[in-house]
Parts: structure tokens; C-alpha cells; sequence
């Protein structure tokens, strides 16, 4: 019974979403340019920013998984830190990124350059919302992996590079392509942060939850439209490359 | 600051005069002397983000002469609470910061009576403290040079922000639409703008951190209406007659609101 309840409560306002739906219209409010180009921003942002975060992140999840030999306190620590914009609400996180990279931020003023209002500031506040799923689920793939297929390598005469790529990664494949595949998703549909580092101006910064969110205030029909877009392309790309990339996960 | 005296003056001539709001003014007289210790029961009261402050300490005032009524509150962008009254959430007033998303109301025939304009408000340059953007009028919004927040033109803020550049002949330069007029502000308080623009009573409320410069703009309405699904229509009645009142007028005149 609780399982249903909970089923029901993740289920059913994507049930009614899609009841809802302004489905005569739906055609011609996707095809407004406006649409058109938040969505092309949102997929280029989601895609660069998932791209960073396996560039960085599958490192750290290496130190974090590691780190099961550490003393307590650091190991805590750095797993705490690693988490912490899980739990974060987005918003703060953007303030946050506003007084490190801000114009007068603590990094920021000395930057030869502007971030906020531009789309790199909307890759970095994707990329330090969605890095935690990467990191975490590549971490668990590591440390649920044999290390003795590693050591094997290594005992053959094996660099660490050539273990880390021909023993390490196709170990944990599954577990980057999940975590990436959820970096992608989370970026997608980023709204906090963004709207508060990076701002809102169309074809800069104002990514599809932005303009949806912004629509709702005067046209509901076309925000119901765009959340229906954000909806199935979150559940496509989650369906399609998880099939593709890792057949046995889904199995 | 620079607001705060004529308003104030001009709501005192209101009252020597004896007409304020003469639309509403028949009413409370009674209301007030007969009904005061009967009123009884909450009221919920929807009401426009820019109303938090002068809102409360009408409330408190309210809750003086009629201490059995409890006033709750729910502060949010205009548009996004006018949505929700229509999505049917339980509300006994409701107090909009334009007339456009006051129709929005009027037009799914949930108000109580037609909605009365109860205050205005003007917009005003925010800049940070110190000017440090060098920001000296509406001609330096289409600076390319300069940052600037407006509001999205879905907000009203935004769209009387729109038509006053309009109005002025000034193509902006605008590097981000901000949600509400409080994002702007944190925006401009952090630096990170140039300038914004939002309404005088927001600059007043922000305090010592933003100074505002005055621009030539048209007042905006802000209509007050009972609601039609009102379950304590006498208590909803009474809160809109004292904000309409002398004594609610006069809150709203101190926190930079003019009078409609």
C-alpha cells in the first residue's frame, strides 16, 4: 500500500500534466521561436555540462572512492562536501556562485571577463548542481567493482594509465553512463541556480524551465506545453540511452 | 526618501479634505462602530510581494480595533496568485499589484463586487549603494556597456518596465529578465548590475544598500477585491474597508505608496 501511495504521488502529477495538455495548440506553441530557442539552449548547455562533469567528476569519484582508507574525519568531510548541492536548495547555490564568480565575487573581480548573464554561467551552475550524481554513482560502481582484476593488470606489467582505461572504466562503465545520463537530466531541467547566477535573457540564458516558469505567470497553456517538452525529453533520453548504452541495467 | 513626503502630504490632504476614496468610504462607519466585537473567524488575503511590509502593519492596526480577526497572509508575484485564485485556493481578498492580473480575476467572475484601486505605485531606478555603475538616468539603459536588469515582461513589474522605456523611446540594453522585482534587487545589491528597474517602495524597502534614481513614469493601480468564495465576507469586507480607510492609507503613504 505505502509502495502505491508513492507510486501515485511520483506518477500522478505527470498524469495530470499530461491530461491537461493544450494538445490542439500543442504544434504551434512548440514551434514558436521562442520555444525553439530555449530548447536548443537547454540541450547545449544540459550536453556541455555533462560532458564537464565526467571530465571532472569521474577523478573525483576515483579520490572519493579511495578515500575509504583515509582517517574518519577527512574521509567524512570530503564525501560531505561532495554532497552538500544534493541537498542544497538551488537558489542558494546560486547566490553562492554569484559571490565566488560574481563581478565582485571573491574570484570573480579578478577575472579579465564577466560570467554571470552569460551561457557559461549557465553551464556552471548545472555542472555544480548535477555533479554529485555523477560522482556518487561512479563511486559506488568503483567500490562495488573487483580490484583484483587491477591488481592483476598491474602485477602483468601494466601502467596505472592503461589499467585505469582498459580495467577501471569498463568496470565501471554502467555506473558513469547512469551517473551522466542523470547529470544530463538534472541540468536539464535546472532552474534555481541558473535563474540566479546566470540570470534570464532569451537565447543567453533563459533555458526552458526558466521560460516556463515565467510563462506560467501570464500564459498557463504554453507553460503546460513546455513542461510537457521538458517531460518527454527527461523520459526519452532516460529510456533510450540507458537501453543503449548499458543493457544489463535496465534487465 | 524622495517620494515619502509628497505621499504623505498628499494622502493628508486626501483626508482634510474628506473624500478619500469616496467609492468604499459609505461603508466602514458603521462596520466599525457595530460590528467591531462581532467580527470574528480569518481571513485570508492574497496580496502582491510589494505589499509585504505596509501589508503587516496594516494587519497589526487592523487587528487594534478588531482583535478576534485573524488576517493571514500569502505574499507572491501578482500574476502567479491571481493564478492560483482561479485554480480555486482559499482566499478572502485579494490585493494585485496591476489592474491587468486583477482582470484575470474579475474576468472568472470570482470577485465579491467590483475591485477598488486602493494605492499607487511609480517605478524607480535601483542602483547600488554609491552608484558604482555611474548610472545617471533611462538613457543609460541602452548602453550597451552597462548591465541591466528589468523584470520578464510576464511580471508586471516587467511590463511597466517595458512600456516606460517604450514610452521614453529607449531601446534597452537588458542583460537578464528577472522573475520578480526582489531578484532585480538582489541583483543590484550584489553588484552584479549596473542598474534595475523596479518600484519606489521597493527602493524604500531595501534600505541604506539602494538608492534609487526618479524617472518621469505613470503610476500603476493597485486594485483590492473580496472574493466571491469568500467564507467570512464581513471580516473580508472590513480588512479592504481599512485598508481604504485614513489610518490604512496612511501605512501604505509611509512605505511609499501614492494614493489611487
Amino acid at each position: 500500500m505505502p509502495a502505491g501511495l508513492a507510486l501515485g504521488l511520483l506518477l500522478l502529477p505527470l498524469v495530470a500534466l499530461i491530461i491537461r495538455a493544450p494538445w490542439a495548440t500543442l504544434p504551434s506553441l512548440l514551434a514558436e521561436p521562442t520555444v525553439v530557442q530555449a530548447l536548443g539552449l537547454s540541450l547545449a548547455t544540459a550536453s556541455i555540462s555533462m560532458v564537464v562533469c565526467l571530465v571532472l567528476g569521474i577523478p573525483l569519484a576515483l579520490v572519493l572512492a579511495r578515500s575509504a582508507l583515509w582517517p574518519a574525519i577527512p574521509r567524512r568531510l570530503l564525501r560531505a562536501l561532495i554532497t552538500v548541492p544534493l541537498v542544497l536548495p538551488p537558489v542558494v547555490g546560486g547566490v553562492a556562485l554569484l559571490l565566488l564568480l560574481g563581478r565582485r565575487g571573491l574570484i570573480g573581480q579578478w577575472l579579465p571577463f564577466t560570467i554571470p548573464f552569460t551561457p557559461l554561467a549557465v553551464v556552471i551552475a548545472q555542472v555544480f548542481v548535477s555533479m554529485p550524481f555523477l560522482v556518487i554513482a561512479v563511486e559506488g560502481a568503483l567500490r562495488a567493482s573487483d580490484r583484483r582484476f587491477e591488481v592483476a593488470a598491474a602485477t602483468l606489467g601494466a601502467s596505472r594509465f592503461t589499467v585505469f582505461r582498459r580495467i577501471t572504466l569498463p568496470l565501471v562503465a554502467p555506473g558513469i553512463a547512469s551517473g551522466a545520463l542523470l547529470c544530463f537530466t538534472r541540468s536539464l531541467g535546472e532552474f534555481g541556480a541558473t535563474i540566479t547566477f546566470a540570470g534570464s535573457f532569451p537565447g543567453t540564458t533563459q533555458t526552458l524551465p526558466i521560460s516556463t516558469y515565467l510563462l506560467l505567470q501570464t500564459d498557463p497553456n504554453a507553460a503546460i506545453a513546455l513542461s510537457l517538452v521538458l517531460m518527454v525529453v527527461s523520459v526519452v533520453v532516460l529510456l533510450s540511452l540507458r537501453d543503449r548504452w548499458v543493457p544489463g541495467v535496465l534487465a | 526618501m524622495k517620494l515619502k513626503v509628497p505621499a504623505l502630504a498628499l494622502v493628508a490632504a486626501l483626508a482634510l479634505a474628506g473624500c478619500s476614496t469616496p467609492a468604499a468610504e459609505p461603508s466602514p462607519t458603521p462596520t466599525e462602530s457595530v460590528a467591531a466585537d462581532t467580527l470574528s473567524g480569518t481571513v485570508t488575503v492574497f496580496a502582491a510581494a510589494s505589499l509585504t511590509g505596509s501589508f503587516q502593519e496594516i494587519a497589526d492596526a487592523f487587528n487594534e480595533e478588531h482583535p478576534d480577526v485573524e488576517i493571514v497572509f500569502n505574499f507572491g508575484g501578482s500574476s502567479g496568485l491571481a493564478t492560483q485564485i482561479v485554480e480555486a485556493a482559499p482566499a478572502d481578498v485579494f490585493a494585485a499589484a496591476s489592474p491587468a492580473t486583477m482582470k484575470t480575476v474579475t474576468d472568472a467572475a470570482l470577485t465579491d463586487g467590483d475591485p477598488v484601486d486602493f494605492a499607487t505605485n511609480v517605478l524607480e531606478i535601483a542602483v547600488a549603494k554609491g552608484n558604482p555603475g555611474g548610472i545617471t538616468g533611462l538613457p543609460d539603459f541602452a548602453n550597451p556597456d552597462k548591465t541591466i536588469a528589468l523584470c520578464a515582461v510576464e511580471v508586471p513589474c516587467g511590463s511597466a518596465a517595458a512600456k516606460l522605456l517604450e514610452t521614453a523611446g529607449i531601446t534597452p540594453s537588458v542583460d537578464t529578465y528577472e522573475q520578480d522585482v526582489k531578484a532585480v534587487l538582489t541583483k543590484v545589491e550584489l553588484g552584479e548590475v549596473d542598474a534595475g528597474l523596479v518600484y519606489v517602495t521597493d527602493v524604500l524597502d531595501a534600505g541604506d544598500a539602494i538608492e534609487g534614481i526618479e524617472v518621469d513614469s505613470a503610476p500603476v493601480n493597485y486594485p483590492i477585491a473580496t472574493l466571491a468564495a469568500s467564507t467570512n465576507k464581513e471580516a473580508a469586507q472590513a480588512f479592504v474597508d481599512f485598508v481604504l480607510s485614513d489610518k490604512g492609507q496612511s501605512i501604505l503613504g509611509a512605505a511609499g505608496f501614492g494614493a489611487p
